[in-house]
């Protein structure tokens, strides 16, 4: 029950956010890409830094409980699953999270994406036996692998034996220098404000 | 107008950290498989079946609904857990925000701007090309494990590499698409 409330919660903040720092308007995430107004970028780029130095910050405080941390494979599927979705994004301007919460914003666009995309993983279900066998589900690094070694996690390291709270507290921080240093477009011409 | 992005960014990292602070980090792209199984066991009910052999209690003859133990199998069957909660909330915070701000003008609702100022007004023409993207954004997403909430944020959050290979794949992808297909402004 108290996950549940949780789910409300959190999930309820989630996709006001997402709504409210312009991901679902499609409108941004194309100019993110097409790299005419790089906005959001620096919102996405700023929020997982910021989220990082929280999160590794809380660990070496011991205010975090390091069995919440959930470190997915890696394998080739997952650069070229990138390339899929990476292409469907800019085509579109909408990713899994961001049609969802598009389509309840009242985009009618965002409901046709979120059907194709029902039907898309339908498809990979349907394919999945067969992509398994290529083998490009198969683990690299290690599988579950972190940048350094995270006290009390199994997750494998690419950097062995350096503390993974530092390193995370140090990426955090690119992160957010990154953020910062981004102009608010790279290609030529001024940023126009969208419709919306 | 959205928040400016240090506002906002603060924002999007505050709700990332409160849910590995409490819960589990978040990740949205699995729902749609679980949607789906729950839509074909509707259908066709051996889909999904109870089997104590199986870890999660619950198998499909389904490779990937019955992989892992049949932890998707056992979402399908009982989908009233965190994860799918989360998504169901994720879409009533979205709505509630944006009536809050007024809506979405209707000359948007259809297509965005910038589609309109590259490629015209036509809507069959739009919903026929989002469709395709969408069948290969959950695609790409269900053979990478992951999406750009659960691997591009919840992720590189965790310095996971995983999230930075995705990462890369997304925008060495989506950004030449993008430079090409969006050639004007809107």
């Amino acid at each position: 029950m108290q996950q549940i409330l949780l789910a409300l919660i959190l999930g309820g903040l989630f996709g006001a956010v997402l709504d409210r720092i312009g991901a679902t308007n499609p409108n941004y995430i194309i100019k993110m890409l097409n790299l005419t107004d790089l906005h959001l970028m620096k919102t996405i780029l700023f929020g997982i830094g910021f989220a990082s130095i929280l999160l590794f910050g809380g660990l070496m405080l011991g205010l975090v409980d390091v069995g919440h941390m959930s470190v997915k494979d890696a394998y080739l599927g997952v650069f070229l699953g990138g390339l899929l979705l990476g292409t469907g994004f800019a085509v579109a301007g909408y990713c899994p999270g961001t049609s969802l919460t598009a389509a309840a914003t009242g985009r009618t666009d965002a409901i046709v994406f979120v059907v194709g995309g029902l039907v898309g993983a339908a498809a990979y279900m349907g394919s999945y036996a067969a992509v398994e066998s290529t083998g490009v589900l198969q683990p690299l690094l290690g599988g579950k692998a972190t940048l350094g070694t995270v006290a009390g996690a199994k997750f494998p390291a690419l950097i062995p034996g350096v503390s993974g709270e530092i390193l995370g507290l140090i990426m955090g921080l690119v992160l957010v220098v990154i953020a910062f240093a981004l102009p608010r477009r790279l290609t030529g011409g001024r940023a126009v404000e969208p419709a919306e | 107008m959205p928040l400016s992005w240090k506002t906002g960014g603060l924002l999007l990292g505050a709700v990332f950290f409160a849910a590995v602070l409490l819960v589990k980090p978040i990740g949205v792209s699995t729902q749609f498989v679980i949607l789906d199984g729950i839509l074909w066991d509707a259908i066709s009910p051996d889909v999904v079946v109870e089997s104590p052999e199986a870890k999660s209690g619950h198998s499909s003859p389904n490779a990937y609904l019955n992989k892992s133990g049949g932890k998707y199998a056992q979402n399908v069957a009982n989908p009233w857990n965190y994860s799918f909660v989360f998504v169901i909330a994720m879409v009533l915070g979205a709505a509630v925000s944006s009536f809050l701000r007024g809506g979405v003008p209707v000359s948007e609702r259809a297509m965005p701007a910038i589609w309109r100022a590259n490629f015209g007004d036509s809507v069959v023409k739009r919903y026929l090309t989002v469709f395709a993207a969408g069948f290969l954004v959950l695609y790409g997403a269900r053979l990478a494990g992951g999406c750009t909430s659960g691997h591009m944020m919840s992720g590189m959050m965790q310095t996971a590499m995983s999230g930075y290979m995705f990462a890369a794949g997304a925008f060495l992808a989506g950004i030449p698409t993008a430079l090409y297909l969006f050639r004007k402004e809107a």
